[in-house]
C-alpha cells in the first residue's frame, strides 16, 4: 500500500521528535549558517565603518547590540563574523580530516612498522595541550587567521588518525573485507572502497564534535591576539576589544561571546545527535 | 598487566624525544638568524655572536640537537630574552601559581561534578537528570573566557564583591577557578552519570539492596567506588585541556602563572621562554596521563589481572 504524502510527513516528524538533539543541533548550526549567508542583506551597517561620534552606544533600536569603541555596529560585525567562523570550521576541520584520516587508514591497513611510526608521531602531537601547540606554531608562522587555523588543524590530526586506525583494525577483520581481499582487490581499493566507506559515520560524528572545539579554540586564540587581527570582525577578536570596557560597555564582548557559545553548543548537540544516528558502536 | 605498563613506561621517553625534536626544529625553522632571534632585537653584534657560540649554531644539526637535549634534561632551557634570567628560574617562580589554580579548579569541579552526576544517575530520566545534563552540555560548550568577562563585569567591577585581577587571598581564586573548572566539572558530571548508570544495573548492586542495605549506603559504598574508575580517567585525560585553558584564564585574570608567561613571551618574541613553557606543559601532561592510567589499574582489578 502506498503511503500518502500526509502519512510520510507525519512519519518523518515522529522520527525527528525521537531525535531532539539532532533537531536542536541542526537548528542552531543552521542559524549560524543563515547568518553567514544573509549577512550582506541583514546587516544594517558596514562592519568596518567607524563613527567615533557614536562610540560605545548601548543596545538600542538603531544598534540592536550597541556599538564598539570605534562606533562600529556590533550586530553587523557579528553577522559578518559568522562567515569567518564557518571558514574556521571548514579549514580547521577540513585540513585535519584530510591529513588524519589517510594516516589512520594507512596505519591500520598496512600495520607493522608503518603503523608504529605513524602512531608514534600521532602520540607525540597528542602529548601537546592543543592551545600550547597552536601557540608554538603561531609564534613561528606569525599571528594571522590562516596560520592559526593551520595550527588548530595540526593539533586535531591525531584525533582523526587514531579514530580511523581503530575503525580500520575492526573493519579489516570483517568477512566482506576478507572476501574482497580473497577475490584479489588491491590495498588501495580495500582501503577506500571497503574500509573508508564504512568508517565514514564515526568520522563525520567526530568532525562535528571537533567543529565546536575549533570555533572555541579559534576564538580563544584571536582573543589572546594570536589569531585574526583587528579590525577583522572575528568573534574572539571582538571580545578582546571589549575587554577594556568592563563595567562600562559589556555588550561589546557579550554578544560575540554569545555567538561563539551558540555555535559551539550547536555543533556539540548536533554531534551528539549524529552519534546516535550514525555511530553503531554506541 | 605489568608488560602493559612497562611498554607504556618505555613509550614515555620516546614521546618526549619526539616532542623535544618538534620544539627544537620549530625554533630553527624561524625565518632569519636564530642567534639574533634568541639574543633579542636589541642585542649587540657581540651578544649575537656569543649566542651563536652558546647555541652551537656552527655545529651540525644532530650535534646541536644532542646539546639541546642534554641541556633540557638538566632543566637548562637557556636565558629569557626579556628578563635576562634563566628560563628555569622564570618557570619555577610561576609554576606554583598555575598549579594552585588548577588544583582549586579541579577540587571544586569534582566536588560538584561527582554528586551531580550521581544524582542524575539515581533519578535517571527525571527532573534532576535533565537539569544536570542541560547544565553539563552548557558547561562544556560555553566559551569560558566569555563567562569570565561577564563575571568580572558583574561581580568585580559593578558590585565590587570580588577582586578583578591578580593573585592574592582566597577571594582571588573564585572567578579564575570557576572559569577553569567549568569544563572539567561538566565532563566529570557526564562521566559519573553514565558510569553510575552502568554500575547500578549490575547484579551485586541488586544483591546489596536485597540484603537490606540502605539506598544511600549502596550508592556510596558500592556504586561510587566502581564508578570512580572512569572519573579518574576523564580527569587524567582532560588535564591537557586544563593546562591549555590556563593560558586563556591566566591572561584574562592577570594571574602570574606559566600560561600568562607563554602569552607574554609570544608578544615579546621571547623564544627561550616559549620553548621552556611548551616542554614543561607537555611533560606535566604526559606524566599526569601516565599516573591516571596507573591509578586506574590500582582501582580496577580487571585491568590489573586482565
Amino acid at each position: 500500500m502506498q503511503a500518502t504524502t500526509g502519512e510520510k510527513i507525519a512519519f518523518r516528524l515522529r522520527w525527528l521528535r525521537r531525535r531532539p538533539s539532532l533537531v536542536l543541533g541542526a537548528v542552531l548550526v543552521g542559524f549560524i549558517v543563515l547568518m553567514a549567508i544573509l549577512a550582506p542583506w541583514l546587516a544594517p551597517a558596514d562592519p568596518y565603518q567607524q563613527n567615533l561620534m557614536q562610540a560605545l552606544l548601548p543596545p538600542s533600536a538603531d544598534h540592536w547590540m550597541g556599538t564598539d569603541a570605534f562606533g562600529r555596529d556590533v550586530f553587523s560585525r557579528i553577522l559578518y563574523g559568522a562567515r569567518l567562523s564557518l571558514l574556521e570550521v571548514a579549514l580547521g576541520v577540513g585540513i585535519a580530516v584530510m591529513t588524519g584520516v589517510p594516516l589512520g587508514l594507512v596505519a591500520g591497513t598496512i600495520g607493522g612498522r608503518t603503523d608504529h611510526v605513524i602512531m608514534w608521531l600521532m602520540d607525540v602531537l597528542f602529548a601537546f595541550p592543543g592551545i600550547v601547540l597552536a601557540i608554538l606554531i603561531v609564534s613561528i608562522l606569525g599571528p594571522t587567521l590562516i596560520n592559526m587555523l593551520i595550527a588548530i588543524a595540526i593539533f586535531s590530526i591525531p584525533i582523526y588518525a587514531r579514530l580511523t586506525r581503530n575503525l580500520t583494525l575492526g573493519l579489516k577483520q570483517l568477512e566482506y573485507v576478507q572476501a574482497a581481499r580473497a577475490l584479489g582487490a588491491g590495498r588501495l581499493r580495500i582501503m577506500f572502497d571497503h574500509i573508508l566507506r564504512n568508517a565514514l559515520g564515526p568520522i563525520i560524528v567526530q568532525a562535528t564534535l571537533t567543529a565546536g572545539t575549533v570555533v572555541l579554540t579559534a576564538a580563544s586564540l584571536s582573543f589572546l591576539g594570536l589569531g585574526a587581527q583587528p579590525p577583522t570582525p572575528e568573534w574572539g577578536a571582538m571580545m578582546s576589544d571589549g575587554r577594556n570596557f568592563l563595567g562600562v560597555a559589556l555588550w561589546v564582548s557579550f554578544f560575540p561571546g554569545l555567538a561563539v557559545t551558540i555555535s559551539v553548543l550547536g555543533f556539540n548537540i548536533l554531534g551528539d545527535g549524529l552519534r546516535d544516528l550514525l555511530d553503531p558502536r554506541s | 598487566m605489568q608488560a602493559y605498563f612497562v611498554k607504556k613506561l618505555l613509550m614515555l621517553p620516546l614521546i618526549l624525544l619526539g616532542v623535544s625534536f618538534i620544539v627544537f626544529v620549530s625554533i630553527r625553522a624561524l625565518p632569519g638568524d636564530p642567534a639574533r632571534l634568541m639574543a633579542g632585537p636589541e642585542a649587540t653584534q657581540q651578544a649575537v655572536d656569543d649566542m651563536r657560540v652558546r647555541l652551537g649554531l656552527e655545529q651540525p644539526l644532530p650535534i646541536q640537537y644532542a646539546g639541546f637535549l642534554m641541556d633540557a634534561v638538566r632543566g637548562d632551557f637557556g636565558t629569557s630574552i626579556r628578563s635576562q634570567k634563566p628560563v628555569s628560574e622564570e618557570l619555577a617562580s610561576r609554576f606554583g601559581a598555575t598549579m594552585s589554580l588548577a588544583a582549586v579548579a579541579y577540587f571544586f569541579a569534582t566536588l560538584i561534578g561527582v554528586p551531580a552526576g550521581m544524582a542524575a544517575a539515581v533519578w535517571k530520566g527525571r527532573a534532576p537528570d535533565q537539569i544536570v545534563m542541560i547544565v553539563a552540555i552548557l558547561g562544556a560548550s560555553v566559551a569560558n573566557f566569555w563567562l569570565a568577562l561577564i563575571m568580572m563585569d558583574y561581580f568585580a567591577v559593578q558590585k565590587g564583591w570580588l577582586p578583578l585581577l591578580g593573585m592574592g587571598g582566597p577571594a582571588h581564586y573564585v572567578l579564575p577557578s570557576i572559569t577553569l573548572g567549568l569544563l572539567p566539572m561538566a565532563l566529570v558530571a557526564r562521566m559519573t552519570r553514565s558510569s553510575m548508570i552502568e554500575t547500578l544495573e549490575q547484579d551485586y548492586i541488586r544483591t546489596a539492596r536485597a540484603k537490606g542495605l540502605g539506598a544511600f549506603r549502596v550508592y556510596r559504598r558500592h556504586a561510587l567506588r566502581n564508578a570512580m574508575i572512569p572519573i579518574v580517567t576523564i580527569i587524567g585525560l582532560n588535564f591537557g585541556g586544563v593546562v591549555g585553558s590556563t593560558v586563556v584564564t591566566e591572561t584574562i585574570f592577570n594571574w602570574p602563572g606559566i600560561g600568562r608567561l607563554l602569552v607574554d613571551a609570544v608578544r615579546f618574541r621571547d623564544y627561550p621562554i616559549i620553548q621552556g613553557v611548551t616542554l614543561l606543559a607537555v611533560v606535566s601532561v604526559v606524566v599526569v596521563n601516565f599516573l591516571a592510567d596507573l591509578l586506574i589499574s590500582v582501582l580496577d582489578p580487571r585491568v590489573r589481572f586482565g
